[in-house]
């Protein structure tokens, strides 16, 4: 089969992983838009492992690995969303500003140089 | 086109069209179903491309655990499960632009690097647990070792973080 088969379903797949976590608000579809683009990679790694006939298997081994780093990423994710919800009661992400870049005209400060 | 490249190329049309569902649903929890599709027609394209065992950790730990946890989040985190219209926000424009852009990219770099190229999988090629297994706890063992100090630091991060905080007794 022509190696472009798998790359090009890979590379659709990663485009629209990206749009995902750059588009979406909710934060676990952005987590599932990271889980795509992750997947796109692995799709990567296995067609040229079996391109190249690697004798150490490195393409699916590091897919292996990807696969857990995936899973332990998921998780402490996940864990932060729960946090944030408790904290905030919404995960809308669009809304989650605490860490913006603000303009300090926008947010006067206090004498001790703190935005309020 | 043989039997293989049909497969292959069906497989390829299910997997980017759920994630097309996954990024355009108005239904979270139907978003996390698409996500199933995407991943097992994955693992259908890993088994023709003779990544046995690939596949079927993809289907134990994807299927079975990740999207598990994300439904889960999405139950606790009490999403609803009606449509909702605002779940792209402003940016829509923007991701459409550099998602597109990306794709582009990465398809003209692999027509221009690999487009004749061919995969001719023979026997010595069959990603089987004992082959992979070998190969893992033989070349590959430090960082089999590394990542699983990862997961443990991964599992602890993850209890410290969704614990409670405590409050005394009394002051519920």
């Amino acid at each position: 089969m022509p190696v472009l088969l798998p790359l090009v379903v890979s590379s659709l797949l990663f485009g629209i992983g990206v749009y995902i976590v750059l588009a979406r608000r909710h934060a676990v579809l952005v987590l599932m838009g990271v889980e795509l683009m992750l997947n796109a990679v692995n799709l990567n790694l296995v067609a040229f492992d079996a391109y190249w006939h690697d004798v150490l298997d490195s393409g699916q081994v590091l897919a292996l690995y990807v696969i857990a780093i995936a899973a332990a990423e998921i998780g402490l994710g996940l864990a932060i969303v729960l946090l944030v919800y408790r904290s905030h009661r919404h995960i809308d992400l669009d809304q989650l500003r605490e860490l913006a870049d603000r303009d300090d005209a926008d947010y006067p400060r206090d004498s001790s140089g703190v935005a309020s | 086109m043989n039997g293989v490249e049909v497969l292959v190329v069906g497989l390829g049309v299910v997997a980017v069209g759920s994630a097309l569902l996954v990024a355009t649903s108005s239904h979270l929890v139907h978003c996390a179903l698409w996500l199933v599709v995407t991943l097992g027609s994955l693992a259908g394209i890993y088994l023709l491309l003779a990544a046995e065992f690939v596949a079927w950790v993809q289907v134990l730990i994807y299927l079975g655990a990740v999207v598990v946890l994300l439904l889960f989040a999405l139950m606790l985190t009490r999403a609803p499960t009606g449509p909702l219209d605002d779940l792209t926000g402003p940016s829509r424009v923007v991701g459409v632009v550099v998602g597109a852009a990306t794709a582009a990219v990465l398809v003209t770099t692999f027509a221009l690097g690999f487009g004749d190229a061919r995969i001719d999988i023979g026997p010595g090629d069959i990603g089987s647990a004992g082959a992979v297994g070998a190969t893992l706890f033989g070349s590959w063992v430090l960082a089999f070792e590394v990542l699983s100090v990862v997961l443990l630091a991964a599992l602890i991060g993850a209890i410290v973080i969704s614990r409670r905080p405590e409050t005394p007794v009394g002051e519920r």
